[in-house]
């Protein structure tokens, strides 16, 4: 185990610098100008000129390059064009709440979906099944943005019994904490249970057929005990791979919910940043992610094993 | 008995207005609290010599003081200087600091303080850079006074020192004020009526501010950005909401207690809650802006420009912006209408989409598209860019409507080549009040060329108007002047106005004392 761990964390540093100089090459690509966003509506050309000499955007692409590759190998990741602040304290700021928002996410969609899919499975055809079908693929169907407001509109305007937006960090108090995230959560939580309660239920339905199953039942096992110790541990590998994958979307998908919530998340960081063109910023938190995402893969292929001894890497 | 002018009626009028429609006014406000605002837009840049956003701007007038400042009258009142003199031929100015102030690192504001200060922001703002160009020596006196010495007569020294909007001249320690301008200053210390909270600042998310007890206010009643800064909350917070539904959930549910900028379909909704209040707090508004490129053809030709304006009919565009008449006036004015100093209705034409054609056709236009850079995120700007494509479909010409963010706009925007190397032709965009309401101000009057503001209009009789107006003492003149310009305007096209429009502010009932002025200003409010 140890050993395909080194051999993953190794091969991590080339992926790493790929996705580095992929990253500041499309952004560098992009229209716009962060000198003139700046420099504000009444600037001149010349304020225009003197700003982008200052920030060292006057110089080659290559030469930028080499000078942010060399700061981030020495762990700096630079500071904001805009208000000066290290690159790393802004990250630093808004990973609280983005981790939070997803895990609370994945939480309640792995707890929820995976029973309901097990269900779905056991009673297929069923209006059980039927039912959680219907639920899965209304959650596939409703834009995030959408049913957010729905949530706000019902639970905080109408009801008024959890907040419209903002986030509180657990030292404000667990409750504090919970009333703010749980509307988020559902909010994001609720393409996720239906991607993990589908791929569950298809995953149980083709295990359930294998005759290993039907020896188990013909051996008087109860039912439950063949569905839970039998199907849903050999069905779970496809399982573990969607919800490995939805903790890698999650962050993506945090944007909107971000939004739409106003939590200070790592997604809005990333899109005001490409509004504004803050280079350092969107290359510092694609850094970052993309070091997130090769984490979740590496854990993924750890928990293969685990779960399935015979897989070797 | 005295004859009234019409300036003076016009000031008088807005003076009773303010105060009549100031309904969340009241005398005995409550002390202590929390105000959390929702501004118009993320504070990301802290130094507002550095920059000109509104944004900055307005986080400005809560950290620094001014020497001078507008009243609501668009007066201009002592703030910061308690007594000042002018020689008679006014090339000599004198300036005497009143007590008590002091920056929020405890030591005293100083008359070098200040010298320093003027120095950095008039080698960035461009009516700092013309009151420069005439000063000949300017040092302190005495630690409480500093003077003026002019090479040659300037007519807006008070005007400039209490310039309200971007860049406003605001007073720094000379230690940051000596930073390069082209650089941010490292600290914000000011003398202003709160401190920043440097700690808890988190870039799109929170800005807070701590009441300056230091803070010593003017006796006079607050008006516009002059007179007493009272500040009765003790934290003011501002959480930045990017998304508009949220913000107006925001209010409603009581989270926060005011939003700067209530989008105008927003507005009905809000207006109708009993518990909230919408107020328009800059009651002269923005005036939009149809902007040619005079570099490129065909609007490098003044036929073509010309058929612009006679295209353009401010109804349409406002009725498709704005929407509700409310919030909306035509105004034929350059310098904008609604009790401004320099109101005109002369040489303003109608709409007459048959001569609009006709000139389009006499400009020798070639029939190659018209680029009109439309960025969809910002509504003030794609709409009228959609009004304009229609209209100059209307009139015989090809229209490329080039969508893109905001942020690609501006870059475009300062691109000078031709349409093959990513130029434009019109690009749409709008101005508040402040910035517009005279020619010294007025960035797209300006007609220095490849120096102007973006579009690049040549016309050297202006650029003469222009200093002659900023040197000319006789308020009486520069209205002659600001006149003169508007003619020239409307036979040259630099750009074309498509109307003059408000955006309201929203705020829970409880909420009080807010002033009205060209900028958001947050102090006087208890909650």
């Amino acid at each position: 185990m140890l050993p395909l761990i080194a051999r993953r964390i190794l091969a991590t540093i080339p992926v790493m610098g790929v996705v580095a100089l992929t990253v500041f090459g499309l952004l560098h690509l992009t229209p716009g100008d962060p000198a003139v966003i700046i420099a504000g509506d009444y600037a001149t050309t010349q304020d225009i000129e003197r700003i982008r000499a200052r920030l060292g955007l006057d110089r080659p692409l290559l030469a930028q390059a080499g000078l942010w590759l060399a700061s981030v190998a020495r762990g700096d990741l630079g500071v904001s064009i805009y208000s000066g602040l290290p690159v790393t304290r802004l990250i630093g700021q808004r990973v609280g709440p983005t981790a939070a928002l997803t895990a609370l996410a994945m939480l309640i969609s792995v707890t929820l979906a995976v029973p309901l899919g097990v269900l779905a499975a056991w009673r297929q055809g069923s209006w059980l099944d039927r039912a959680i079908m219907i639920f899965s693929v209304s959650g596939f169907s409703m834009p995030v943005f959408w049913l957010g407001f729905l949530l706000v509109w019902v639970f905080a305007i109408q009801a008024g019994v959890l907040p419209v937006q903002g986030y509180q960090p657990l030292e404000a108090g667990p409750w504090q904490f919970l009333r703010h995230l749980v509307l988020p959560a559902v909010t994001l939580s609720l393409v996720y249970m239906a991607l993990i309660a589908r791929m569950t239920r298809a995953s149980v339905l083709g295990v359930l057929r294998e005759d290993y199953i039907r020896t188990a039942f013909a051996k008087g096992l109860a039912p439950r005990r063949v569905l839970l110790a039998h199907a849903l541990k050999a069905a779970s590998l496809p399982v573990v791979t969607i919800i490995g994958v939805g903790f890698a979307l999650l962050i993506g998908g945090a944007v909107v919910t971000e939004s739409v919530f106003a939590i200070p998340g790592l997604g809005r960081l990333t899109v005001d940043a490409i509004v504004r063109r803050d280079y350092p910023v969107v290359q510092g938190v694609v850094l970052v992610v993309s070091g997130v995402y090769v984490l979740l893969n590496l854990v993924i292929d750890v928990v293969y094993v685990v779960l399935d001894p015979r897989i070797r890497y | 008995m005295t004859p009234i002018t019409r300036r003076a009626f016009l000031a008088g009028s807005a003076a009773a207005a303010t105060t009549l429609a100031a309904g969340p006014y009241v005398h005995a406000q409550k002390k202590g609290g929390l105000l959390r605002v929702v501004p118009h837009a993320d504070l990301k840049v802290l130094d507002p010599i550095w920059t000109t956003g509104y944004i900055t701007r307005n986080h400005g007038y809560m950290v620094f003081d001014t020497l001078f400042a507008m009243d609501a009258t668009l007066k201009v009142q002592p703030q910061m200087v308690d007594r000042w003199t002018a020689s008679p031929n006014k090339l000599k100015w004198t300036f005497t600091l009143r007590d008590g102030l002091k920056f929020h690192d405890g030591q005293p504001v100083t008359a070098e303080d200040c010298v320093a200060s003027i120095k950095r922001w008039g080698a960035r703002d461009a009516l700092g850079r013309l009151l420069m160009a005439s000063i000949g020596k300017m040092a302190p006196v005495d630690r409480k006074t500093f003077a003026i010495d002019l090479e040659q007569p300037f007519g807006l020294v008070l005007e400039a020192l209490g310039k309200p909007s971007s860049n406003v001249p605001f007073i720094m320690p000379a230690r940051l004020a000596a930073t390069d301008p082209n650089e941010q200053v490292k600290e914000m210390v000011g003398s202003g009526p709160y401190r920043f909270a440097a700690a808890e600042w988190q870039p799109g998310n929170k800005v807070v501010y701590l009441a300056n007890a230091d803070y010593v206010p003017r006796k006079e009643a607050p008006s516009g950005a002059a007179g007493a800064k009272r500040v009765f909350v003790d934290r003011l917070e501002w959480r930045y909401i990017p998304d508009a539904a949220t913000a107006s959930a925001a209010l409603e549910a009581g989270e926060v207690d005011l939003w700067e900028n209530v989008p105008l379909d927003f507005a009905p909704r809000l207006e109708k809650n009993p518990g909230l209040v919408v107020f328009v707090t800059d009651t002269r508004g923005s005036q939009g802006w149809l902007r040619p490129n005079h570099l490129q053809p065909p609007f490098n030709n003044k036929k073509a420009r010309q058929a612009l304006l006679h295209m353009a009919d401010q109804k349409t565009y406002l009725d498709t912006v704005i929407g509700n008449a409310k919030y909306y006036k035509t105004c034929p004015a350059i310098f904008m209408c609604g009790g401004t100093p320099y109101e005109s209705a002369v040489g303003a034409p109608k709409q007459d989409l048959e001569k609009a054609r006709q000139l389009l056709k006499e400009s020798g236009y070639d029939g190659r598209p018209i680029v009109v850079l439309d960025p969809t995120d910002s509504p003030y700007a794609h709409a009228p860019a959609l009004v304009t494509a229609d209209l100059l479909k209307k009139i015989g010409a090809a229209v490329d409507v080039a969508a893109m963010d905001w942020s690609t706009m501006l870059a475009r925007r300062a691109n000078k080549g031709p349409m093959g190397q990513g130029g434009w032709n019109i690009f749409h965009t709008w101005s508040t009040s402040l910035d517009v309401i005279t020619p010294a101000v007025h960035a797209a009057v300006g007609g220095a060329g490849e120096k102007a503001w973006f579009g690049w209009p040549t016309n050297e009789t202006v650029e003469k108007l222009r200093a002659d107006f900023v040197r000319q003492p006789d308020p009486a003149k520069q209205k002659q002047i600001a006149e003169q310009i508007q003619l020239i305007a409307y036979d040259e096209v630099p750009y074309v106005s498509w109307g003059q429009f408000v955006v309201p502010s929203g705020f829970r009932k409880n909420v009080q004392g807010v002033l009205q002025f060209g900028a958001t200003l947050l102090w006087n409010i208890s909650v």
